[in-house]
């Protein structure tokens, strides 16, 4: 188990960076805690598999240091560094068993037997493998074998991280409820340094303490997800994080009030005069139906099952909200109004604190 | 011009990868294929293509017999998971290509692909060649190219299963509009529940080679006709378990008695399966607050704007999802509220016999 650093660190695949945009990671600084929980989320190409590939040692840093626990780390090996990795793509050995699928970490760094079967079925039983360990493992569907992948990456007791690089994407939607809350359980359980690759939020958000939130080779927010969601730092991580993203309306603001094409809306924070490209921010989920407020035309109604959701429309904006099931929904002419509390400034894209 | 499938099967060997099955399609439809991996989504577009034939049964199109004429004598568009386009082509070309195919005038090419450029905002990446696009420009390439041809039927093949969460998100809202004012017929595979409900339209449920229910989305999506249909169509999974009607009352345990509530109210006495949605299992309690149940938290997810707990009910993981932050400890017992008017009640052959809505 370990703490990493990974300290001012910039990447860049070509052997002569020369622009900004030849440079995968911009400079990058994170901390993971011993024993936590993280998930690196962003779009493809925003350099969170580089950043993954940094940590593991599968690449080495242009530029920076990497530590582990408090050891420099940046020329290790992956095998000096004692990682597990649990790929998009099952990594299995079709031809063995399970149980010798499972035990293939453990027999590989030479332990006894009898603690390899301890482990092994401990782990087959944390992950209900236990009843079908003699079976070979060609024979299983695709979420059986990344079962086993998984498997195999939480098997050692000796590891200092586990990385998971997408490892659910190729698991039909009722499964992935299954085994993510199985890894979540196992994380609590084991309590080993875990760091998550995906671009699903909902995979980030619901399996990670600490959600490290990237795009164009930077960080831009790393926050629980409950700060990423009701005080997104940046409109990216509003847009980004939730389904549908953050309503972002232009405004102006007068006397320290904000004003969305001249009507005043009350905000948690504001400031006291207008600047350059303000945005207000405020996420579907705090903007309600209301006798006055925001003057709206509804034109659009899409049925999410527990909720609807609503577009709206006012001077050129789309404005979405959700209406949970069962409420009514006006159509036509409507007002809407937002939760002060939840509702932000953004100025160049970064919310006024 | 509707698509009907008459009877319809498809064996390959001694397997059966599509049971007696009749659907029809009509003009101007958006139709989707909900079922898991190998539910039999890919072979049912197949058939409909004409890329298979089937082993017994009609294909009827537009009261026309078009069994066993194959795909390139039909009027057929496709897009698969896997965004395929002609790597040595410009995006232009790659929309284009159907047409020159087809042999259209210069004019017409020019004028409909600039069209639908403009449909799926590719006007930008015109000149471009696919390798230098994102997936998500490169799948609206082939969805441009699939369109472009007045095809009568085009087949969507889970299109958007390889892009990101949130571009997935961008073309779920896209889509539909590209099909709004058309008299062709669409068919959209997914195994995602989520998507058939934001799509709406017409939903098949898919399930091991079989059609369990067709019907309008929203309405299969309330009233299933099966606990199978309404398994396929529940993301997180449906919670269920084995009831006694009693009087007004339903047992699941000695423990746990709840009011039969609208769905079971008029059924005989006897045993039933009831099935819950996850988010009619709340932490605060409902508007028929009688109905709770104290389950043992086995872990909690937080997402910021919604709460699933999975508890253990009976030796079963059940599900709740609720709006807002609800941090139960792991090992603790969390008192939930369940909406029983909206809980679905099954028969002994686990047919729909009441609830929902």
């Amino acid at each position: 188990m370990a703490k990493i650093l990974v300290d001012n660190v910039r990447h860049s695949y070509f052997a002569e960076p020369k622009g900004e945009e030849d440079w995968a990671l911009k400079k990058i600084t994170l901390e993971c805690e011993d024993g936590g929980a993280y998930a690196l989320l962003g779009p493809s190409g925003c350099g969170k598999t580089t950043l993954l590939n940094l940590i593991s040692g599968l690449l080495r840093p242009t530029e920076g240091r990497i530590y582990f626990d408090g050891k420099d780390a940046t020329e290790a090996s992956p095998e000096q560094r004692n990682i597990a990795q649990v790929f998009q793509f099952p990594v299995i050995y079709d031809t063995m068993t399970i149980y010798d699928n499972l035990a293939f970490p453990l027999r590989n760094r030479r332990l006894g037997e009898a603690e390899v079967d301890q482990r092994v079925r401990e782990i087959a039983r944390m992950l209900e493998l236990d009843t079908i360990l003699k079976r070979r493992a060609s024979g299983l569907t695709a979420d059986g074998k990344q079962k086993i992948s998984l498997g195999r990456g939480l098997v050692r007791t000796d590891v200092n991280v586990i990385m998971f690089d997408e490892p659910l994407t190729v698991i039909d939607p009722h499964l992935k409820w299954q085994l993510r809350s199985k890894l979540k359980e196992l994380h609590h359980r084991i309590r080993r340094t875990m760091i998550y690759v995906t671009h699903d939020q909902t995979e980030a958000l619901t399996f990670a303490d600490q959600v490290v939130v990237m795009k164009d080779g930077e960080i831009v927010q790393i926050g629980t997800p409950i700060e990423l969601f009701e005080r997104p730092r940046h409109t990216f991580v509003g847009h980004f994080i939730g389904s549908p993203g953050m309503n972002l309306l232009p405004c102006e603001i007068k006397s320290a009030t904000a004003y969305v094409a001249g009507k005043a809306v009350k905000t948690l924070k504001s400031r006291r005069e207008s600047g350059d490209h303000l945005e207000l921010g405020v996420r579907p989920e705090f903007v309600s139906f209301a006798e006055e407020g925001i003057p709206v035309d509804v034109t659009k109604v899409a049925d999410a099952g527990r909720f609807r959701i609503v577009e709206t429309r006012y001077n050129g904006n789309a404005i979405k909200l959700l209406v949970a099931e069962g409420r009514d929904i006006p159509s036509g002419k409507a007002h809407v109004s937002f939760d002060p509390e939840h509702t932000q400034i953004y100025q160049n894209g970064w919310m006024i604190e | 011009m509707p698509l009907e499938l008459q009877k319809v099967t498809k064996r390959v060997g001694a397997e059966t990868y599509i049971h007696d099955t009749s659907l029809v399609l009509e003009e101007g439809s958006f139709n989707i294929l909900l079922g898991s991996t190998l539910a039999g989504k890919t072979t049912l577009m197949q058939l409909m293509a004409g890329i298979q034939a089937p082993t017994s049964g009609r294909i009827v199109f537009n009261g026309k017999d078009v069994t066993g004429v194959p795909v390139q004598k039909r009027n057929v568009s496709m897009v698969y998971q896997q965004f395929i386009n002609y790597p040595n082509f410009t995006v232009y070309e790659n929309i284009a290509s159907p047409l020159r195919v087809a042999g259209e005038a210069e004019e017409n090419i020019d004028r409909k692909v600039r069209k639908s450029a403009e449909l799926l905002r590719l006007t930008p990446m015109l000149t471009r060649r696919p390798g230098e696009l994102s997936g998500g420009q490169q799948q609206r390439t082939a969805i441009a190219r699939a369109i472009i041809k007045d095809s009568d039927l085009i087949l969507l093949d889970e299109p958007l299963a390889n892009l990101d969460y949130k571009l997935r998100e961008e073309m779920r809202d896209e889509l539909p509009r590209l099909f709004m004012d058309r008299k062709r017929i669409v068919v959209y595979a997914t195994t995602e529940p989520a998507e058939a409900l934001l799509f709406g339209g017409q939903t098949a449920t898919l399930f091991q080679g079989r059609v369990t229910q067709f019907g309008p989305t929203s309405h299969i999506y309330r009233y299933p006709c099966d606990l199978t249909s309404a398994q396929v169509f529940s993301d997180p999974p449906l919670n269920t378990a084995e009831i006694e009607k009693r009087g007004q009352r339903i047992v699941l345990t000695e423990s746990i008695e709840w009011p039969a509530g609208k769905g079971a109210e008029k059924l005989a006495d006897g045993r039933y399966m009831i099935g819950i949605r996850p988010h009619h299992i709340t932490p605060e309690a409902q508007e028929n607050g009688a109905a709770t149940i104290s389950g043992r938290v086995l872990v909690t997810e937080i997402s910021g704007s919604e709460s699933v707990i999975h508890f253990d009910m009976k030796g079963q993981t059940w599900v709740s999802q609720s709006h807002g932050v609800h941090p139960f400890d792991i090992g603790s017992l969390a008192k939930l509220y369940v909406d029983i008017d909206r809980a679905f009640f099954f028969d002994s052959s686990l047919r729909f016999v009441g609830g929902g809505g």
